[in-house]
């Protein structure tokens, strides 16, 4: 045990508090990652966590705390793309791309104007990759109230949300609001990226979304056990990537650790590639195997 | 403003739009837009471990970006090219934070790596732009044909003896080779921008696929000198200008679609 | 206007849909009664998925009315069930086939709902019905073209629809996969009194179990018995130029004048004539 955890692992205030509330902000990031995964939104995801990097800096500009830039970028681009949104994928992702682009040249203007005002370059790194070791522990309620309303939005939609993806002609001849749907499940996500931006960092907050949500599609095949196992795969990485980056303490380069963002996506990357290891049988189908087409072709 | 240092600076940024313009618009017509993305991002780590290592950060560019094209193009034969995109780019920046959190002075040369320092191309950094540049465009022009195809009718093509994952990995080679040397100019981040932005706004003016080339060479040009005279005026980032000017030109492309009834609703 | 109520399920008066500066559908009616099979046939392009979503509601007419059970549409409800042509899904949809079934029942609700017995019994029922029970706990997708079908006929009947429309079901399928998915329907419509408006390019495979012909091409259709409505007159007032109608092995063949000769050989390998 002693040479798993270094000393003073369990008594640290912030390491407390890093693995609650990494806790919560990976479950809330599984959750909605299935979904985003099933709809086909990474792009949009990882846009939302950069955009998100911008709501950063602006407000590290104005000096106030990141999380709330983090959460107005999000939101307002989210609300922005839905607007501009095509229903076609590539136009919805040439769009997403195009505000992703505009976003990020504002935070190129925003963290230029920041160093002008003062010399810390170092806050360009933390707006990136994450301080999960230096929550603020004023944000920390807000930081769970809007894990709560992410979570309750993705599960009160979840059967709605399944039934579009199955076919949104189907979905809205029964008279499901797709669009709205699509606009309050964008929301959501906007919410739980900039929640995992401020852990992790906006650029790897794309890593907690899609990992473990990823990795769960390809081990479960129902909608409850995908949730679930994304959520265990989320809690897991982040536990054990912290534990990693407070060892690292003690690791060359000394005195200055790994960042618990390398350990948290190297390990989401790696458990999602060993689920390529198991062969999963194929079922034999006796009747319908000289099909000439099948009805979806493998991606 | 036209001279010494300058003159690399024009003849940098210039190459690089031209490059943006037509990698840009096979990115833009095969709906490659978040790999145009993910590709500069994951070589910004390169740089980071390059730099470390005490290497050519370009070498590292070019590793990271060969190796994110290989990544994306490997893990899209088993997932979701959006998964596989997302996650090879995760992996290449999570190592750049690792290289970045081990050097101590590293934060200017990230940003400027994120961002661009097109104000700070030296000459001899100048020739292998030229060179990479002219052999990227030398690529896509032998491609151009079967990738043309290949994006737009796919299954003709590998009828036609095609392969779409050639074609595919090819492409994303291509993006990797010129990401590698556009990447300290205009910077990681926004590279991207000046791929998407004028090449969908070209898209939107005309449906031919070398007259839309032409233009989104032609709007990268405009975005990049623009951009260059304003950032020099103002000592703003030349990424701002990008970005937003790119943007522009987008929305102006589908303005200009919606006003000219171009967009037809297909119908079953 | 409100016309007086008839007996029909569904009834179409003078449907016109115009779409993009072209007219789609042009005064289209037609009706169908409870319990009846009905075959949308058409060449591709005629209109037949235009005119099966104005029934759902999810395309609005530019003229003419549309009511199901004397009420007029759009009302989106379950009354009307649906299967689509494709669904294009990735194999990594995390929605077992009886998920997917469940789904028929109230995918369109919002919120929690807790298991039941009762509910995981009716699943079953149905996947035994369309002869689907055997797969049942497999990934939707990674089906075949015709489990699929079927699968989605639970989902849609499920819910105890009026009226089940099927947009190209056929299509893609080979022989045996195609009788199979014809008997099962036509076996759980008689059986459930559901109305069924299925298109189809291809007549053939439905004559069997078809009480009526609505014909759709160029945007105006013909409706029918399929001796009245496939007749060359008929056909060719639809089409606007001179089509034949040619009956041989027992089966139907619609094909236009000298121009369409690829057309003939085409329709001939549809048919499993040797050409």
């Amino acid at each position: 045990m002693r040479y798993i955890f270094e000393p003073g692992f369990f008594a640290s205030g912030p390491v407390h508090v890093a693995l609650a509330v990494g806790a919560v902000v990976a479950i809330t990031s599984a959750v909605v990652g299935v979904f985003t995964v099933i709809r086909g939104q990474s792009f949009a995801g990882h846009s939302l966590a950069d955009i998100a990097t911008t709501g950063g800096s602006g407000a590290f500009l104005v000096g106030i705390n990141q999380f709330w830039g983090f959460l107005a970028f999000g939101a307002g681009a989210a609300a922005f793309m839905e607007m501009i949104g095509v229903q076609r994928r590539r136009g919805r992702d040439v769009a997403t791309g195009v505000v992703l682009g505009a976003a990020l040249g504002l935070a190129a203007l925003f963290l230029y104007l920041g160093t002008q005002s003062s010399s810390t370059t170092g806050a360009s790194f933390t707006i990136l990759f994450g301080s999960i070791f230096v929550i603020t522990t004023s944000t920390i309620p807000a930081l769970i109230a809007s894990a709560l309303l992410a979570l309750a939005t993705v599960v009160v939609l979840a059967r709605v949300l399944l039934l579009s993806s199955l076919s949104s002609d189907i979905a809205a001849a029964r008279g499901v609001p797709v669009r709205a749907v699509g606009a309050a499940f964008l929301m959501a996500l906007a919410v739980s990226v900039a929640l995992s931006a401020v852990i992790i960092g906006a650029v790897l907050s794309t890593a907690l979304l899609i990992g473990p949500a990823a990795t769960a599609l390809r081990l479960a095949r129902s909608p409850i056990k995908a949730v679930v196992t994304a959520a265990v795969l989320g809690v897991l990485a982040v536990w054990i990537g912290i534990v990693l980056a407070y060892d690292s303490y003690y690791w060359p380069p000394a005195g200055r650790g790994w960042p618990v963002s390398f350990f948290v996506v190297t390990l989401v990357v790696a458990g999602y590639l060993l689920t390529f290891l198991r062969r999963r049988p194929r079922r034999s189908a006796p009747h319908d195997s000289h099909d000439p087409e099948h009805a979806c072709s493998p991606a | 403003m036209f001279t010494g240092l300058m003159l690399n600076t024009w003849i940098a940024g210039t190459v690089v739009a031209v490059i943006a313009g037509v990698t840009g618009f096979f990115a833009v017509l095969r709906g490659s837009t978040f790999a145009a993305h993910a590709i500069p991002n994951g070589a910004f780590a390169g740089a980071a471990g390059a730099t470390l290592l005490g290497f050519n950060p370009l070498a590292g560019l070019a590793v990271f970006s060969v190796a994110g094209a290989l990544g994306i193009a490997a893990l899209s034969r088993r997932a979701r090219n959006d998964v596989a995109t997302a996650l090879t780019l995760v992996m290449m920046l999570g190592v750049g934070a690792l290289f970045v959190s081990w050097s101590t002075e590293y934060a200017q040369e990230a940003y400027a790596l994120l961002f661009g320092e097109v104000f700070g191309v030296s000459t001899d950094e100048v020739v292998p732009i030229l060179v990479l540049g002219a052999l990227s465009i030398a690529a896509i022009a032998v491609m151009f044909r079967p990738l043309l195809l290949s994006s737009v009718l796919p299954e003709v093509a590998e009828a036609r003896g095609v392969s779409a994952r050639g074609m595919e990995l090819g492409f994303l080679l291509v993006m990797a080779l010129a990401t590698s040397m556009t990447v300290p100019v205009v910077g990681a981040l926004l590279m991207f921008s000046l791929m998407i932005g004028p090449s969908a706004a070209a898209r939107s003016l005309t449906a031919r696929p070398v007259l839309a080339m032409a233009l989104a060479v032609v709007l990268a040009l405009v975005t990049v000198w623009t951009g260059i005279v304003a950032s020099y005026v103002s000592n703003w980032p030349l990424g701002f200008f990008v970005g937003v000017i790119g943007a522009f030109f987008f929305l102006a492309g589908r303005a200009y679609r919606a006003a000219t009834g171009r967009f037809r609703p297909r119908v079953a | 206007m409100t016309l007086p109520p008839t007996g029909d399920l569904l009834r179409l008066e003078d449907v016109s849909v115009r779409l993009g500066g072209r007219e789609i559908l042009t005064d289209v009616s037609l009706r169908i009664r409870p319990g009846e099979f009905t075959g949308l046939i058409g060449p591709n392009g005629a209109g037949k998925t235009t005119l099966l979503r104005v029934i759902l509601g999810l395309q609005p007419v530019t003229t003419g009315e549309v009511l199901l059970d004397g009420a007029p549409r759009p009302h989106r409800d379950s009354s009307i069930g649906y299967v689509p042509q494709k669904l294009a899904i990735e194999p990594d949809m995390p929605l077992r086939v009886r998920d997917v079934v469940s789904l028929g029942l109230d995918g369109q609700k919002f919120g929690l709902r807790l298991p039941s017995r009762a509910r995981r019994e009716l699943v079953s029922d149905m996947l035994t019905a369309v002869g689907a029970q055997r797969y049942a706990d497999a990934r939707v997708g990674e089906l075949s073209g015709g489990e699929q079908q079927r699968v989605m006929i639970a989902h849609a009947l499920i819910s105890r629809p009026k009226l089940l429309l099927l947009d190209e079901p056929l299509a893609n399928l080979d022989i045996s996969s195609e009788q199979g998915i014809v008997s099962v329907l036509a076996r759980l419509a008689r059986a459930e009194d559901v109305a069924v408006l299925l298109s189809a390019h291809d007549m053939n495979p439905l004559m069997p179990v078809m009480d009526r012909i609505v014909y759709v091409a160029a945007g105006r259709v013909a409706v029918g018995d399929a001796d009245e409505v496939v007749q060359p007159e008929v056909l060719s007032r639809l089409y606007g130029r001179h089509v034949d109608v040619i009956r041989v092995h027992g089966r139907i063949l619609v094909v236009a004048a000298p121009e369409g000769v690829e057309e003939v050989e085409a329709a001939a390998e549809d048919v499993g004539i040797a050409g």
